[in-house]
């Protein structure tokens, strides 16, 4: 008896600790994607650096009908999902949560958020700002581009995120519905279901340890 | 002696029920909440993406389900609209909406029926269930915009 209560207590404190460090470990976020050491000479010495994926350099067209470039991303952390206006499946629940997140942050200009349109036929540049205005979305802080098929569904994959044209799927267009967070040095930092509201805290929450950890100072 | 106990628990057995009974028909009768049940799983498969888990719509995207007024004046409109879909700019909670709302072909008299009975007695203040009759005298009628 006095045996299995010691285990007990053991296990639990055990328990208690790794949880304990979890939750130390948890202040910073992972990065996502492959990742490769490379070697430099740094003073004489041999040094082994992380080349970590990132999101390269994009140039699309937004609902303002301007071009639009990594370069408006630069130095902020961003969020980014895939979409189009008329699908009938998870992008209203998923642009609904965004929206949400998006109000949490308006006016705050270490934060965006960046839309694609992967129905590169129908989502001209006035059909998006006609969809963004509606949603709610009134700065352009929010940006929704369009680009041709290979640019958009060739930039879905570095964002990890599956994109297809399918005949078979409501509204012609598969997809997945993440929210992918994005750091100043455009490493992925989460990935997170945007039709489920556990995940959507869970992105919120994370947005707040990325500003930590990318704006110290603040 | 025990013809007295029998009888006594007979009775309170019987004021229980009887309480049951009219606590059930304080709110809906029990028809109606099988309407609101069966309506609510069709609301959460087809509905619920846009017009959102409380009827609360999406920006001036897709309006919210939400007015009472509009829920009471369009009673035999909105199974054609479920049906068929609609065009029309409609005026909702005093708010334009012109997006096209597809129709959903795949669901039957009686799913419209369910599905128009969760959303009028949760989200408007309607009291009765749509009958199925209701709903296949307004799809008659056909399309709303031809």
């Amino acid at each position: 008896m006095t045996l299995r209560t010691n285990l007990g207590y053991g296990l639990l404190a055990i328990l208690g600790f790794g949880l304990a460090s979890c939750d130390q470990a948890k202040t910073t976020l992972p990065i996502y994607g492959h990742r490769e050491p490379v070697e430099r000479t740094v003073d004489g010495k041999t040094v082994i650096d992380t080349i970590y994926q990132t999101i390269p350099d994009f140039t699309f067209i937004n609902q303002d009908s301007t071009t639009l470039t990594q370069a408006f991303f630069e130095d902020k952390i961003y969020v980014a999902n895939f979409f189009f206006t008329h699908c009938p499946s998870i992008c209203p629940t998923m642009q609904r949560n965004m929206l949400k997140v998006y109000e949490e942050y308006k006016g705050d200009d270490r934060i965006a958020f960046l839309s694609h349109s992967i129905d590169f036929k129908y989502d001209q540049p006035h059909i998006l700002k006609a969809y963004a205005t509606k949603l709610g979305v009134d700065n352009d802080q929010w940006q929704f581009v369009n680009g041709s098929k290979a640019d958009i569904y060739g930039m879905s994959e570095k964002y990890l995120v599956y994109t297809a044209e399918d005949a078979n799927a409501p509204g012609g267009y598969d997809h997945q519905g993440y929210l992918v967070l994005i750091d100043k040095d455009r490493r992925i930092r989460g990935a997170y279901d945007g039709t489920d509201d556990e995940q959507v805290s869970k992105l919120q929450a994370d947005l707040k340890i990325l500003l930590e950890e990318q704006n110290p100072s603040s | 002696m025990r013809h007295i106990a029998t009888v006594l628990t007979l009775m309170s057995a019987l004021i229980v029920v009887l309480q049951l009974a009219h606590s059930c028909q304080s709110t809906y009768d029990i028809k109606t909440m099988q309407y609101v049940t069966n309506g609510e799983k069709v609301y959460r498969a087809h509905c619920q993406n846009c017009h959102g888990s409380q009827g609360e719509g999406l920006g001036k995207l897709y309006p919210p389900l939400t007015d009472p007024d509009y829920l009471k004046d369009n009673r035999d409109l909105l199974p054609r609209i479920v049906r068929f879909g609609i065009k029309d700019s409609i005026k909702i909670s005093n708010q334009y909406f012109s997006e096209v709302m597809p129709g959903i072909p795949d669901l039957t008299d009686v799913d419209i029926a369910y599905v128009l009975t969760y959303v009028t007695l949760r989200f408007g203040d309607a009291k009765e269930k749509y009958s199925l009759e209701e709903v296949k005298k307004s799809i008659s009628l056909g399309k709303i915009n031809k």
